[in-house]
């Protein structure tokens, strides 16, 4: 695929399509954010950089077996070692007893909320949350000092 | 304006309305059902993004300026740090929400929760607001 | 037998990240480099959110008649995980901007040769 608004499309609806995966699997926040965030923003950040660059890819120049090669290797690697994981839906599986498995509990009685992923994120996980705004808030830095123009006299915009 | 312009035009100016109103139902229902600050900030940026690429860059940011939007940036996260501040002030440790109302301790966990998320929203919708007018501001070949 | 069919998640996510992984190495483009990034990283989260459902269970939303909830803690870490990862893309993509300015060209390989020139 050369097209690269194409290739920016797809990843919108893979992400979308991700998204109403997490809604099969109990997740709804996460597939709200992967929603908006992946199918939305992402795309359109992606169609204004190939906006402001080129839309077309130019013909590899070196071979793919290399990269097929790892890639396969990896692979296999990655499946041997599925077959030690819990199965899907156990739940007896160790993720549901490490580290405090008694969150909705928890969540009932100190903060009465019913949403208990809002609850842990800003309460139980406080921290990471603050860390989590503070990387957004560095990136889009990141980003002005990147991108802005300083000011100029009126006619050079 | 040549009908295509139009279709687009009246189309951005009934759904943006919406995309606010739902961004912000997001934001306060997030204790309830799915959602919460970063999923508003993100639709709440989205509708900026949206107007902007209808009505064009310089009305956009005639609506959003640029020193406000910088401003609520970092407002957001000083309001997430300043509630854990104001709960160590009220004698808890930083970001215990407890100690925000004495005989309820489950109402200062609220309080402390919609704070948070609040700022959170905050600074995600106005960071991606900066993303997107940062992108389209960059002429091209200069 | 039974074995393996419990495992068909994990094969998926497998499958979706060497897609990405391979995107990554074998694309000169950086764009195209930025969209591998992104395709492996919905494929992490994926695994996790799998993980962490239970069969029989709900979406971690208190209500009256659901008794079994799928576990809320793996959906808190990947929210947090995804705005990030929409941060350091923006970051990226911010970054092929002004490399194409400077450079004139997105390629890899001709960025190399520019730079060896």
């Amino acid at each position: 695929m050369r097209g690269l608004l194409a290739a920016a499309m797809l990843t919108g609806i893979y992400s979308f399509l991700g998204a109403c995966w997490m809604v099969i699997l109990d997740a709804p926040d996460v597939a709200f954010t992967e929603a908006a965030v992946g199918a939305g923003i992402a795309t359109v950040l992606m169609l204004a950089t190939l906006s402001l660059t080129s839309t077309r890819e130019k013909p590899p120049t070196r071979s793919t077996a290399v990269p097929l090669l790892v890639v396969i290797v990896t692979g296999a690697a990655l499946w041997y070692g599925t077959f030690d994981m819990p199965h899907y839906g156990d739940p007896e599986a160790p993720i549901h007893r490490w580290p405090d498995p008694s969150y909705v509990e928890r969540t009932r009685v100190e903060v009465d909320m019913p949403n208990v992923v809002t609850a842990v994120l800003a309460s139980y996980r406080g921290y990471d949350t603050l860390g989590e705004t503070t990387v957004i808030f560095t990136a889009v830095i990141g980003v002005m000092l990147l991108l802005r123009r300083p000011k100029r006299e009126q006619g050079a915009k | 304006m040549r009908r295509v312009e139009i279709l687009r035009v009246v189309a951005a100016k009934l759904l943006i309305p919406f995309i606010l109103l739902f961004a912000l139902y997001v934001q306060f229902h997030g204790d309830f059902g799915p959602g919460g600050g970063f999923q508003a900030g993100v639709i709440f940026g989205a509708a900026f993004v949206l107007y902007a690429l209808i009505f064009g860059l310089d009305a956009a940011r005639r609506v959003a300026p640029r020193a406000v939007v910088d401003r609520l940036v970092a407002l957001g996260v000083l309001l997430y740090a300043g509630t854990g501040v104001v709960t160590m002030l009220l004698g808890g440790r930083f970001l215990d929400y407890d100690v925000l109302n004495h005989h309820h301790p489950v109402h200062g966990q609220h309080w402390g929760i919609f704070a948070v998320e609040l700022g959170v929203g905050i600074t995600v919708a106005a960071g991606m607001i900066t993303l997107y007018f940062s992108f389209a501001g960059r002429r091209r070949g200069s | 037998m039974s074995d393996v069919f419990g495992l068909y998640n994990y094969w998926i996510v497998i499958f979706l990240m060497m897609t990405g992984f391979y995107i990554v190495i074998s694309r000169g483009n950086l764009v195209k480099k930025v969209i591998g990034l992104n395709i492996f990283q919905a494929s992490v989260f994926l695994l996790y959110i799998s993980m962490g459902k239970v069969k029989g269970g709900t979406a971690p939303i208190l209500t009256e008649d659901a008794t079994v909830y799928s576990n809320p803690l793996p959906s808190v870490l990947i929210l947090t995980a995804i705005v990030v990862g929409i941060a350091t893309t923006g970051v990226a993509l911010a970054l092929i901007v002004r490399i194409r300015e400077a450079y004139g060209t997105i390629e890899e390989d001709e960025i190399e040769e520019d730079w060896e020139s």
